[in-house]
């Protein structure tokens, strides 16, 4: 909400400046304590030894980059991270949508839904490693419990809330059982899905991440789970510095396709340029 | 001159009939009931432009409904052409009173969707919907989205995606009374004059009686609610083609008005002490 008296929000360059200079508060902050001279020697060790250098952090990811040794372990994190996401939705919207549309399954199906939904699923991990191995599936598989509940919280509603008008509408105008399901649900319940887009996308990454945390052989969880083996701590660190610009792009592009998929979508105070 | 409710329609066949409808719905509480229509028996023939008008609340929309096929009557039943309805009216097109276009299509897909549950085929249906959409006045907007259309431009939408079907009875809940006071006199006259080009039988629902009075050839009047039934039908003998800004101002508009006032004057304040409680 704008206020009457000038608007007091800093522009996009000085947001952008105060954004540099927070980071570089935090990274000065922390140089600071951990550099033998500027305090004390055997404190500044001693906060290295949790907290790392920034430097080595650094020295870390570049080296990483510029080996390439990164590489496979980010390209395996994002092939789990990709087809976690494409089987939970599509579970999810199919379970979803046969669940919203058939009263009898939904209520026999309610309570077991409940306690799945309820259940702490990070949990599963050991199962899944046991039944898939500690290759890429035990992660897929995690990722998918997470992503399929909220797809297909998402779709259940999204069919429930499909207006009566539009359908009683399109069931004037001759659509059959099936066309409805084509021409209605299911983009009404897609739309819901992209709207969760950023949740499920994030839930699939995190069931990667978990699941190679708990034991595999590659990926980026695998990476940061051998540093923390022999407490190098700057490698787990960058480890973390990677994920997260990793999982910032991801947000990125899902935005992107977001916008693509959505446009029939009104945005408020929507106008166009001449 | 109102003549006895659901008897007499002028010559011609008969296209939508109902006999004896009677609508219940279940209460709040089990054992209750609210009875929206009752005993109503009305005919429509063919081409003919015949308005319901009734106070707010009285069930107008449930005697529709029952016509589309969306809604079983309780008792009696609704006649298409001689035939007792069952399922879906599919000779009706059936143009709603709040928005019922589908957001995530755009203008042209949105009129060409009933051709496209038809099967026919996409380039067929889009070259058909162009022409629709440029009969109604919207040439250059296929590719916007709902959203993206003012309400009148929404309402022009609709009425291109139901005649497109080429429906044989058209039913109308109110169409335009979202719009603002021009936009709806301009849709008027433009609905006036699709239809005259291509006499369909018209049910049209309004509480606006000027509305009613400038469209029709007939006007019904509906009890206040609950147990709504025809009270009085008005033959309207003005000549065509109308305009409905002007034809408010002739001399038999007013005396028309006057007389179906005098019957509908007395169930709007039914209505209004009912709401009021």
């Amino acid at each position: 909400m704008r206020k009457a008296s000038g608007d007091s929000r800093p522009g996009r360059a000085s947001l952008a400046l105060w954004h540099v200079a927070i980071l570089a508060i935090l990274f000065g902050v922390w140089y600071a304590l951990t550099t033998p001279g500027l305090v004390d020697e055997a404190y500044a060790n001693k906060i290295a030894f949790f907290f790392g250098r920034p430097l080595q952090v650094v020295k870390v990811v570049i080296a990483w980059f510029t080996s390439g040794k990164i590489y496979p372990h980010l390209a395996i994190t994002l092939w789990e991270t990709l087809l976690a996401f494409a089987i939970g939705s599509i579970f999810g919207l199919a379970v979803g949508l046969w669940l919203a549309l058939s009263p009898t399954a939904s209520a026999i199906a309610e309570p077991y839904i409940t306690a799945l939904n309820a259940m702490p699923r990070v949990i599963l991990a050991p199962i899944f490693a046991v039944w898939f191995g500690l290759g890429v599936l035990s992660k897929v598989a995690l990722g998918v419990t997470l992503v399929f509940f909220i797809v297909f919280f998402n779709v259940y509603q999204g069919v429930k809330e499909v207006s009566p008008v539009v359908l009683a509408n399109a069931r004037m105008l001759g659509a059959s059982r099936k066309q409805l399901l084509r021409a209605i649900y299911l983009p009404s319940a897609t739309s819901w899905v992209f709207s969760s887009l950023h949740t499920s996308v994030g839930m699939a990454f995190v069931g990667a991440v978990v699941g190679e945390y708990l034991g595999s052989a590659k990926g980026v969880g695998y990476l940061i789970l051998q540093a923390e083996g022999v407490f190098d701590i700057n490698t787990v660190i960058a480890g973390i510095v990677v994920l997260t610009v990793f999982a910032l792009l991801l947000d990125f592009i899902v935005t992107k396709i977001e916008a693509r998929l959505l446009v029939w979508r009104p945005r408020t105070a929507e106008t166009e340029a001449l | 001159m109102p003549t006895a409710a659901g008897g007499v329609t002028r010559a011609g066949t008969i296209v939508l009939a109902f006999e004896r409808v009677t609508c219940a719905f279940a209460g709040k509480t089990p054992g209750e009931r609210y009875t929206a229509v009752a005993d109503t028996s009305l005919a429509i023939g063919e081409g003919e432009f015949v308005s319901v008008v009734g106070p707010t609340g009285c069930g107008k929309s449930t005697l529709l409904n029952v016509a589309a096929g969306l809604l079983a009557p309780s008792s009696g039943r609704a006649l298409v052409e001689g035939d007792t309805l069952a399922g879906i009216n599919a000779r009706a097109g059936y143009m709603f009173q709040a928005d019922a276009l589908m957001p995530w299509r755009n203008a042209l897909d949105n009129v060409t969707a009933g051709l496209e549950f038809r099967g026919v085929s996409r380039e067929a249906a889009a070259a058909r919907g162009r022409e629709w959409l440029a009969r109604v006045g919207l040439a250059g907007f296929e590719h916007r989205y709902p959203h993206q259309l003012s309400g009148g431009m929404r309402k022009r939408v609709a009425l291109a995606q139901m005649l497109i079907l080429d429906p044989q009875i058209l039913l109308m809940d109110e169409p335009f009374s979202a719009l603002d006071v021009q936009t709806r006199q301009l849709m008027e006259n433009e609905l006036l004059e699709l239809w005259s080009s291509n006499r369909k039988s018209v049910l049209f629902i309004t509480h606006d009686l000027e509305e009613a009075i400038a469209l029709s050839d007939r006007v019904v009047v509906l009890s206040a609610g609950p147990a709504t039934h025809p009270i009085g039908e008005f033959p309207i003998d003005l000549p065509r083609p109308r305009d409905v800004a002007e034809i408010r101002l002739s001399p038999r508009f007013v005396e028309l008005h006057e007389a179906i006032w005098h019957v509908l004057k007395s169930e709007v304040l039914k209505g209004y002490a009912q709401g009021k409680r």
